[in-house]
Parts: C-alpha cells; sequence; structure tokens
C-alpha cells in the first residue's frame, strides 16, 4: 500500500454514537482514514454509512466519540466548519443550483473578486483549468442544468477538488455515471490519491469497490464490524460481513431466479405501444407486454430508456403513435390516467419524484392508491393499518415504523416504500425505472425476487437498469435502446451481456463500455 | 393520538406561552380586563372583543393555511375582502328593499360569489398557468381595491339593514355571531381536512409537486381548490368587516389583513416552504395577533409606536420557535429540558441480518 500501517491517520473518529430520538443510528463506530489512500466504507442500506459521513462533514451533531483530524480534536458545529478543516463531500444525489453556470457552481462562495465584484472571466478561467485538470470537457459558462445528470456529478466533484481537499468523501458518485465517466473518475481519484488526499468512496458497485479501493470499514446496523485491507478480501467474504448472514441464501436466491423460466401466457397485452415518440426525446418506438412477462430495457445513459418509461406511464404526453393498455386504447395525458388503468410507474429520480420526505411511511405508501380513491373517501384505519404493516414486513422495511419520517429512511428503504406504493394500487403493468439503483446487495436481491415473485403472479413488468446482468437475469424478452429509439429486441434465451453490448455499441465500442457492465 | 402529539409540540407550545404572558401583562395594566359580564342577555368585556374583531383574522388565516401548505401564498385576501363588503353594500343599498333580511341574504350569497370567482382567477393564474403565486395574487392586491372603487363608485357605502349588522355586532346566546361564525367555519374546516385525505394530499403536494403528480394526486386541482377556499374565506371576513360598521370602505376594508394573516399562519408553526400544516396552531396564532392588538391600547402604549410594540412580540416568538435559537437557549441551560420531536418506539426486527450483530 501507499504508506506504513504506523503513518498518521489524517481523521480518526473514535466510538461515534448518534441517536435519533429513540434510533440509535450509529453505536460506537471507529474509522481511520490515511493520507493516499482509497477508503470504502461498506454496509447495507440502513448500515449507517450515510449517518457516518455526515457526522464527519458537520451535517449531524455527534452524541458520543471523538474526531481527531491531523491530530487535533475537533467538533464541526456546522457543514462550513467541517470543509475549512479540509473535509470536502460529494452526495450521492447532485447537491447544486442547476440554474446557475458550471463555473459558478464550482466557485460559489469562493468566487474569485475585483474590488468587490464577482470576476466572471477569472472565475470561468480558474473553473476551466480544473475541468481540464479532470479531462473534462465542459464550457464553464454554461448553465449547469442543462448538461445530463452525470456531468452535473463530475461538475459536483470538480468543485471539491477545486478546494484541495485534505480528505474527499464521494457519497454513491458512480451511481449515475457510465463507463467511461466512470474511468475518468478514477483516474482523477487516482491522481488524487498519489498527491496524498485521503478519498472516503461509498458505492453499492463491488467491482469498483475492489478496483479502486485500498482499505475498506465495514458498518452494520449502525456497528462497526472491522476495517481490512482490500487486498486480503474477496468480494464473496466482504458480502457476507456487510450482510452477516450465510451466503448460501443469496446464492441460492440468485440460481431459483435463473432456473424459473416465467411462463407467459399469449394473451391479450397488458401494454402495446406503436410508433410511440415525443419530439426531443424519444423517436417511434414499439413495445410490446404480456401478462407474467417482464421487458428488460437496455441501453445507455441517456439512450431513451427512461424517456419512454415517462411516455408509457402518461409523466410526459406523446406527441406520435398509439398506445393500448389491456387491449383498449389510451390516450395518457398525465399520470393519474395511466394510473387508473392499472399501469404504475417507479421513477429513477427517488428523491425528487418519489419521496414526500416530510410525510410518514404509511402516508408515502398510501398515496397513491388514496390519489386515486379521490380526497373524499379516505382509506379507513383498519385497511391503512393492514396494508402498511404487510407491505413493512414483507418488503423488509426497516426501521419497521409507520410513522417514521420519510427523510429519515435510507435510501434503500425509501425506494422499497415507494415499491410498496406502487404495489398497493394492484397494477397490472409495473414499469421500474432503475430500481435498484444506490441500494446493496442484499435489499437488491430482495427487489429482484419480488420483480420475479410479481411477474409469476401474472403482472407485466417493464425493468430498466444500467445493469446488463441485471436485466439478462430477470427479463423474458430484451429490448435494447440507443440513440432514443429502439435498436433491437429479442427473447432473453442465451443473450449474454457481450451480446447486449455488441448490438449497443457496435463492434467497436463493445470493449471499452464492457469496463462499466 | 398524532393529533393530540402535534397539538403539544413545542412549536404550539410557545405561541401558547406567550398568549398567556400577554394576558397576564393585561390584568397588571387592567386588572378587570379578564372580567366578562352579563348584560342584556349577552357577553360583554374585553376577552369577548377580543375574539369578535379576531373573526376576520382568524378566517383569513385559515385560508392561507392551506395555501401556504401548497407552497402558495395568498396576497390578495384583503382586497378580496373589501370587494366582498363592496358587493354586498352596493346590492343593498340599490334594491328596493333595503333593510330587508332577504335582502340581505341575497347581498351575502352575491359577494362570497364574487369573492370565489375572484379565487378561482388567482388559482387559474398559479396552478394552471404556473405563475409564481407571490406574483399571481399580487396582481389582485394591487387591483383589487381598485375594483372595489369601481363597484362603490369612490364613495363610503352606508347601508341600514340590521340583519346585515348581525354578521358583525351582533349576539347569539350571548356570544359575538363573527366569533361563532368564524370559529363554525374553522372546525368543519379542521374536520373536513384531517378526516377526509384532503389535508394529506394538500401536504403531499406542498411537500413535492412532482412526486405527488407522479403518484396520480391532481395536483392542480388541489393547488386551485385552495385559493378557491382562500377567497371564500376572505369574502367571509370581508362581510364581517363591512358589517362591522354598515358600510363598505374600498380604501381601507381589510387593508393590511394579509400581513396579519400571514403571521398568524407562521406563528403557528406552518413553514412558509409549505408542506406540513398545523390548524391548531394557526388558530393560536391568529388569537395572539388580535389579543396583541387589543393589549396596545389597554396598556397605555402611545398610538405612535404600537407597530413598534407589535413588531417586538412578533419578532419574540419567530426566536422561540427557531431551532437555532433554542438549540442556544438548551445549551445555556444545559439541562435537556425542550422536548424532542416525536420519536419512533425502539422497533425490534427479527431480521437474520439484525440477529447476527448481537
Amino acid at each position: 500500500m501507499t504508506h506504513l500501517d504506523s503513518a498518521e491517520p489524517v481523521v480518526s473518529m473514535q466510538d461515534i454514537s448518534i441517536t435519533f430520538g429513540a434510533v440509535t443510528a450509529l453505536d460506537g463506530v471507529s474509522v481511520r482514514l490515511f493520507p493516499g489512500e482509497v477508503h470504502a466504507l461498506m454496509g447495507e442500506n440502513g448500515a449507517g454509512k450515510s449517518t457516518l459521513i455526515k457526522a464527519l462533514t458537520g451535517v449531524y451533531a455527534v452524541d458520543g466519540g471523538t474526531v481527531t483530524v491531523q491530530g487535533r480534536r475537533l467538533s464541526f458545529s456546522s457543514p462550513a466548519a467541517a470543509q475549512e478543516a479540509g473535509i470536502s463531500t460529494v452526495y450521492q444525489e447532485v447537491n447544486l443550483c442547476t440554474n446557475l453556470t458550471v463555473a459558478e457552481n464550482m466557485m460559489l462562495g469562493r468566487e474569485p473578486r475585483f474590488l468587490g465584484a464577482i470576476n466572471t472571466r477569472a472565475m470561468n478561467r480558474r473553473a476551466r483549468a480544473t475541468l481540464e485538470r479532470l479531462g473534462l470537457d465542459v464550457d464553464p459558462a454554461s448553465t449547469l442544468g442543462d448538461h445530463p445528470i452525470a456531468i452535473q456529478q463530475l461538475v459536483a466533484i470538480a468543485r471539491a477538488v477545486d478546494v484541495d481537499a485534505k480528505v474527499l468523501i464521494l457519497d454513491e458518485p458512480t451511481s449515475s455515471l457510465d463507463a467511461d465517466e466512470v474511468e475518468k473518475l478514477f483516474a482523477v481519484m487516482r491522481r488524487l490519491r498519489s498527491e496524498g488526499t485521503a478519498i472516503v468512496f461509498v458505492s453499492h458497485f463491488l467491482d469498483q469497490i475492489f478496483e479502486i479501493s485500498d482499505r475498506m470499514t465495514i458498518l452494520r446496523n449502525g456497528r462497526l464490524v472491522g476495517e481490512r485491507m482490500t487486498a486480503d478480501l474477496t468480494q464473496l467474504e466482504l458480502v457476507q460481513l456487510m450482510i452477516g448472514r450465510d451466503l448460501e441464501v443469496l446464492e441460492k436466491l440468485e440460481r431459483e431466479l435463473g432456473e424459473e423460466g416465467s411462463t407467459v401466457v399469449d394473451e391479450t397485452p397488458v401494454l402495446r405501444a406503436v410508433g410511440l415518440g415525443r419530439k426531443g426525446s424519444l423517436l417511434a418506438t414499439d413495445l410490446e407486454v404480456r401478462p407474467g412477462e417482464v421487458v428488460g430495457l437496455a441501453g445507455l445513459l441517456g439512450s431513451g430508456r427512461t424517456e419512454l418509461a415517462r411516455l408509457l406511464f402518461g409523466a410526459d404526453a406523446s406527441d406520435t403513435g398509439t398506445l393500448e393498455v389491456a387491449g383498449r386504447r389510451a390516450k395518457l395525458r398525465a399520470p393519474r390516467q395511466a394510473i387508473d388503468r392499472k399501469v404504475a410507474f417507479l421513477s429513477e429520480n427517488r428523491r425528487s419524484e418519489g419521496v414526500i420526505a416530510d410525510l410518514s411511511v404509511a402516508d408515502n405508501m398510501l398515496l397513491a392508491l388514496q390519489a386515486t380513491r379521490g380526497w373524499l373517501r379516505p382509506i379507513p384505519s383498519a385497511t391503512r393499518k393492514k396494508l402498511v404493516d404487510e407491505y413493512i414486513e414483507a418488503l423488509d422495511i426497516r426501521p419497521a415504523d409507520p410513522d417514521a419520517l420519510m427523510r429519515n429512511l435510507s435510501g434503500g428503504n425509501q425506494q422499497k416504500v415507494l415499491l410498496a406504493r406502487w404495489l398497493i394500487t394492484e397494477p397490472d403493468l409495473l414499469i421500474l425505472d432503475e430500481p435498484t439503483r444506490g441500494i446493496d446487495v442484499g435489499a437488491k436481491a430482495q427487489i429482484q425476487q419480488l420483480v420475479a415473485d410479481l411477474a409469476r403472479r401474472g403482472l407485466g413488468v417493464v425493468f430498466i437498469s444500467a445493469e446488463l446482468e441485471e436485466v439478462l437475469r430477470l427479463s423474458d424478452r430484451v429490448v435494447t435502446m440507443r440513440d432514443r429509439r429502439k435498436i433491437d429486441e429479442r427473447t432473453n434465451v442465451d443473450v449474454a451481456v457481450g451480446d447486449v453490448l455488441e448490438i449497443i455499441a457496435g463492434d467497436a465500442r463493445a470493449e471499452e463500455v464492457g469496463a462499466r457492465a | 393520538m398524532r393529533d393530540a402529539s402535534r397539538v403539544f409540540s413545542s412549536t404550539l407550545l410557545w405561541p401558547l406561552l406567550v398568549l398567556l404572558a400577554l394576558l397576564v401583562v393585561n390584568v397588571v395594566a387592567n386588572p378587570g380586563f379578564l372580567e366578562v359580564r352579563v348584560q342584556d342577555g349577552r357577553l360583554f368585556g374585553s376577552l369577548v372583543d377580543i375574539v369578535r374583531n379576531g373573526a376576520p383574522v382568524l378566517l383569513i388565516a385559515l385560508g392561507m393555511t392551506l395555501v401556504i401548505a401548497t407552497r402558495g401564498i395568498d396576497l390578495s385576501v384583503g382586497a378580496v375582502a373589501a370587494i366582498g363588503g363592496a358587493v354586498a353594500c352596493v346590492y343593498m343599498v340599490s334594491s328596493p328593499d333595503e333593510s330587508g333580511l332577504g335582502t340581505a341574504l341575497v347581498a351575502c350569497a352575491l359577494a362570497l360569489a364574487t369573492c370565489v370567482a375572484l379565487g378561482l382567477w388567482n388559482g387559474f393564474l398559479v396552478s394552471v398557468l404556473g405563475i409564481q403565486p407571490i406574483i399571481a395574487t399580487l396582481v389582485l392586491l394591487v387591483a383589487g381595491r381598485g375594483l372595489a372603487m369601481l363597484v362603490t363608485d369612490g364613495q363610503i357605502t352606508t347601508v341600514n339593514n340590521d340583519s346585515f349588522r348581525t354578521i358583525g355586532v351582533g349576539f347569539v346566546l350571548g356570544l359575538p355571531v363573527a366569533a361563532l361564525v368564524a370559529w363554525a367555519v374553522f372546525g368543519l374546516t379542521a374536520l373536513l381536512v384531517r378526516r377526509t385525505a384532503l389535508g394529506m394530499l394538500v401536504e403531499a403536494v406542498g411537500i413535492n409537486p412532482e412526486a405527488s403528480r407522479l403518484a396520480g394526486v391532481r395536483a392542480v386541482t388541489i393547488r386551485w381548490t385552495v385559493y378557491v377556499f382562500s377567497g371564500l374565506c376572505a369574502g367571509l371576513a370581508g362581510l364581517m368587516i363591512a358589517a362591522n360598521t354598515s358600510a363598505a370602505d374600498a380604501n381601507n376594508a381589510g387593508l393590511w389583513i394579509e400581513l396579519d394573516a400571514i403571521l398568524a399562519v407562521v406563528i403557528g408553526g406552518t413553514s412558509l416552504a409549505g408542506g406540513r400544516f398545523s390548524l391548531a396552531g394557526t388558530f393560536v396564532g391568529a388569537l395572539l395577533i388580535t389579543t396583541l392588538a387589543a393589549t396596545i391600547p389597554n396598556i397605555g402604549i402611545p398610538s405612535e409606536t404600537n407597530y413598534l410594540f407589535k413588531a417586538v412580540v412578533v419578532i419574540v416568538v419567530c426566536l422561540l420557535q427557531s431551532p437555532k435559537a433554542r438549540a442556544v437557549l438548551r445549551r445555556r441551560r444545559t439541562t435537556p429540558a425542550p422536548p424532542a420531536p416525536p420519536a419512533p418506539p425502539e422497533s425490534p426486527t427479527p431480521t437474520l441480518a439484525k440477529a447476527g450483530t448481537r
């Protein structure tokens, strides 16, 4: 490794405890970060990774334990104090101002000034230099919101890099990046590492963890499982440490999923789109989903997967083509019309398009059902309780408290609540856009299992994921998209990841893309 | 049970304490302040005046609470109230039977219908055209008084109708009619909002409009409805104000009442950012604002400083509610006194993962 074990850690957190009311989020957790190392923080959803990061960045106050930065004991009262101590963070969901320019976002609060006024030219120049250092070809004067999420994420990282942080925290930075961009990010991380920066890396992609990290700390249920050198662990051992249950269970689940080809009955398709399109987002596309069938949508970021899903649900209105739901023509102008026809859609943007943060778990779960009933017919409290308890148990939602505020749940548990929201409406067609993104192995397997079960019960499912293995494991049919249109459709018999990659990229690009998949 | 815990949540505690303190100040300044006596079959006293004079603010704050919960704001309520009063008075004056009960009823219905139409206009601008609420309702704030002037022809229109007067100054069973009407509307609304799913849907739309739309909530309809309701409340308040003096004053009726209403909502603990709202809080907030208005003359504060006094009290309440200020107070006391937000009970999750750590 790049340092001796006797080296001084740049950050040392000792016996950190944090409680929210009666819930203990962290219980005596210790973490050491060494300069010139990539340190992976591992654990399932709700294990306490995000809480630990927020303690280190001054978002949460620590109830017990000490934080030592470069030998000095510090207690951060605010994110600004943590930044001053040299700790920079890039969060999972981009936290930038989309209405400002790229450069303004990077320099926010540290703008170069001339006679008190912001010196725009100097700011753009400095931003461009930093972006170029990261190998990013982005115009610093362009508006951030005009760029895809992936670029916004990289700008967030560029902002952190620009501060010359001693500690750089990357919370799920790769969840919305494609293979090229991940490679770019890793190149930057390696460079920063060689310059002596301590990098905290959180990701659910185990391959990425093993590719980039030197050391890892593993958490489970708010407690420390242990600190390990990455080189000393296999992926299987790591998963075992994270979820604390026998891996056989997981493997068995995977095998079951592999074996059961769900039997598709030849009935009226639950959904049929002919020439469906929308100016500027999707070219005319045909799609058919039959009951009990899982149709996987494969393709890179921006290939039109999400755009198609949104048209099928009426989240955006189509301007060409026709749509039939359960054999009847449907012109969808609003999501509500799709929901009334028993179509459900889980958006890829959990935070902005799914979660109602300040409402309880129960209210979040019942929102779609309540909306279809209308406000005059509230769900009787007995039914409420029954449905909520049933789904909290079935989906293993933690904490198992219907009155907990949605904002206090971890990402994976929020995702389960949103899934429950749709399952409660008893849909005939379920459109899942990246349902397992940013979710740990255990919850991921649970959700995959659930999708397979639902299909067996006769639901039609449209399954979208950037992870090709996942698409291929679950789907009966694979539809491949590129450049905002469907380029291929085939029954999923002996289709390998490589096949799909070849379709997507053409032979020339297949190898590049392979890195991600 | 959840409602109960909300009533006693710490955000409501401070306004209640300040209200209590105001009453104490009043009693010290004027020992007869709390006195309520029966005379001519009705109640008399400062407290009775407070609830009677507070009725318009309470009603407008009620509508405002729901509007604010959807991330909106309705600045036009004062002007709408003036229009409502003007429509009612002008109709009665021009009617052949100026003092009849039937005339008064038609006049009120006409005024309320006008205010509902104005609410429809506000709601249309905000929910359908997507204009920012502060701008959309500013239109009527500015134009509304002009409309009221147009209706009254620029005159202060005085009417002679005892039935109409009752809404403002009448008593039923010894209690002021204005307060009874306002409290009844308030109670019915609270019941409607919390017993049906309306409250939850309003909150959902206020917290995350796009997520609500994708979950099938008719967000446009809900936002539109709250502005209509706000217009209706403003109209009712306008009738009370006009009936109080038996006159429609286009320039001064309901002047600045939108600010009092917004203050009442905020003091009651509903965030201007939208989302969770508390009608109980608004009730206390409105009571606090009107008590404040009564306190100023009662304790002999010179009228030129009364706005200053009001400002100071409002600032104190807002400081007491600010999480930051409370954190400072807590640190100085070093005891963990203030009640924590209701915490979810420890949930024993019998999962394999958890069992592994024990």
